[in-house]
């Protein structure tokens, strides 16, 4: 049969706060979750200034690499007025394919017509052969690994410029 | 391997020109294809905890009823194939019948109506089906161009069954004078994609001294059928 045509993807506009945000939205695992970690950064434009109107979404396997538990896995934050952003999670487990521990992230903000579409690596992780991080140039990968800090993982995302963030097509 | 079919060409690009927005929030580096694996082939699953009971209900949110025409705005949430995609978190948000949404940085002159907040979810039935009763959306100015105006539309997030099918869209209304000058709306180059985001007023489903109708359909991008050796992004 001829597939019926998918529905286009438009703006999330500047009044996603209005209709995105949930008050456990950053929560992926509730406060005293063992093992709970904070990923955190800023988001910014091809200027180099903040975005405070975009939101982050993050998407993970649970602690053993599996989908499909009970393990909620999904992550929602909208950025401050800085383009700050954070989640809580726990680190996702190796996947069965030989992919290292990752987090899928969708971006989205007023001014981008469709999501851009990134990942979290750990760079505390042995990363060795991941099949997705291998097909990124070698002088960007960089754009997707966090190190562990005081704070928390650092992973700021930058649209477009210098250092911009890889962006998958998918 | 579940592969997801290549939708690229029916959504908008991330550079363009009439759109002044998108000019310093588009990626310059190419893109590099991600291949459909596990992360990618899955999706949160909410269930009714998620939501409200009256969350579906934009008119009943509140003390008082809102200002406007009351609507029905229902259909269903479907794959590509024709396959329906259930039990999956619809989310909206819009502007009240004066085309003023309720949030800190839209200042434009038109009054903020204390009985509607203009947010609304709900989860499909076992069909793919939804409806949420609201009020119809006015337009509103801003300054993308001169004498800008963003015809009424309802936002809408999906969250499919896999991380490949995540969408934000509008909704749009039959007939709107606004499309032509409207570049979010043109930013979808394919016209006969493009109407597929404006909804259909459905005369069967309005209510009888209650409420009129419009029905719309939401495609999500579906499994290719043939599966391939190497995973295609």
């Amino acid at each position: 049969m001829t597939p019926l045509g998918t529905t286009p993807s438009q703006t999330v506009g500047p009044y996603l706060a209005i209709g995105l945000p949930w008050p456990d939205g950053p929560e992926v695992v509730p406060e005293g979750t063992p093992g709970r970690i904070r990923i955190h950064g800023r988001v910014f434009d091809g200027a180099g200034e903040v975005v405070p109107d975009a939101m982050i979404e993050t998407w993970q396997a649970d602690p053993d690499g599996r989908f499909g538990t009970d393990f909620r896995g999904f992550g929602r934050c909208p950025t401050g007025e800085e383009g700050e952003w954070e989640i809580f999670t726990v680190k996702p487990g190796r996947i069965g394919d030989g992919q290292a521990p990752h987090i899928d992230v969708n971006m989205f903000a007023r001014g981008m017509l469709n999501r851009c579409v990134t990942r979290i690596y750990f760079a505390d992780e042995d990363n060795r052969g991941d099949p997705v991080l291998e097909s990124v140039p070698e002088a960007r990968r960089g754009t997707l690994l966090v190190e562990p800090g005081e704070d928390g993982y650092r992973f700021d995302v930058r649209l477009q410029g210098e250092g911009e963030t890889v962006f998958f097509a998918i | 391997m579940t592969v997801f079919r290549d939708d690229a060409d029916v959504h908008p690009p991330m550079d363009f020109e009439g759109y002044r927005s998108t000019a310093l929030r588009h990626p310059k580096e190419p893109l590099i294809a991600l291949p459909h694996r596990l992360t990618e082939v899955t999706a949160p699953v909410f269930g009714e905890g998620r939501v409200g009971e009256l969350d579906h209900d934009l008119t009943r949110q509140h003390a008082g009823e809102p200002i406007g025409q009351r609507i029905i705005v229902h259909g269903h949430v479907k794959e590509d194939d024709g396959r329906p995609v259930p039990d999956t978190l619809v989310e909206v948000w819009q502007a009240n019948a004066g085309g003023r949404y309720r949030h800190r940085v839209d200042n434009w002159p038109s009054p903020l109506d204390p009985n509607f907040s203009g947010c609304g979810r709900t989860i499909t039935d076992s069909h793919g089906y939804f409806r949420f009763v609201t009020i119809r959306p006015g337009a509103y100015p801003w300054g993308n161009h001169p004498n800008a105006w963003r015809p009424a539309h309802i936002h809408f997030s999906l969250l499919g069954r896999a991380f490949t099918q995540r969408l934000v869209t509008q909704m749009y209304f039959p007939d709107d004078p606004l499309f032509f000058q409207d570049p979010i709306y043109n930013s979808v180059r394919d016209e006969r994609a493009a109407r597929r985001m404006i909804s259909a007023y459905d005369h069967d489903s309005t209510e009888e001294q209650w409420a009129l109708a419009f029905r719309w359909d939401i495609v999500l991008r579906g499994e290719d059928a043939t599966p391939m050796e190497e995973p295609q992004a």
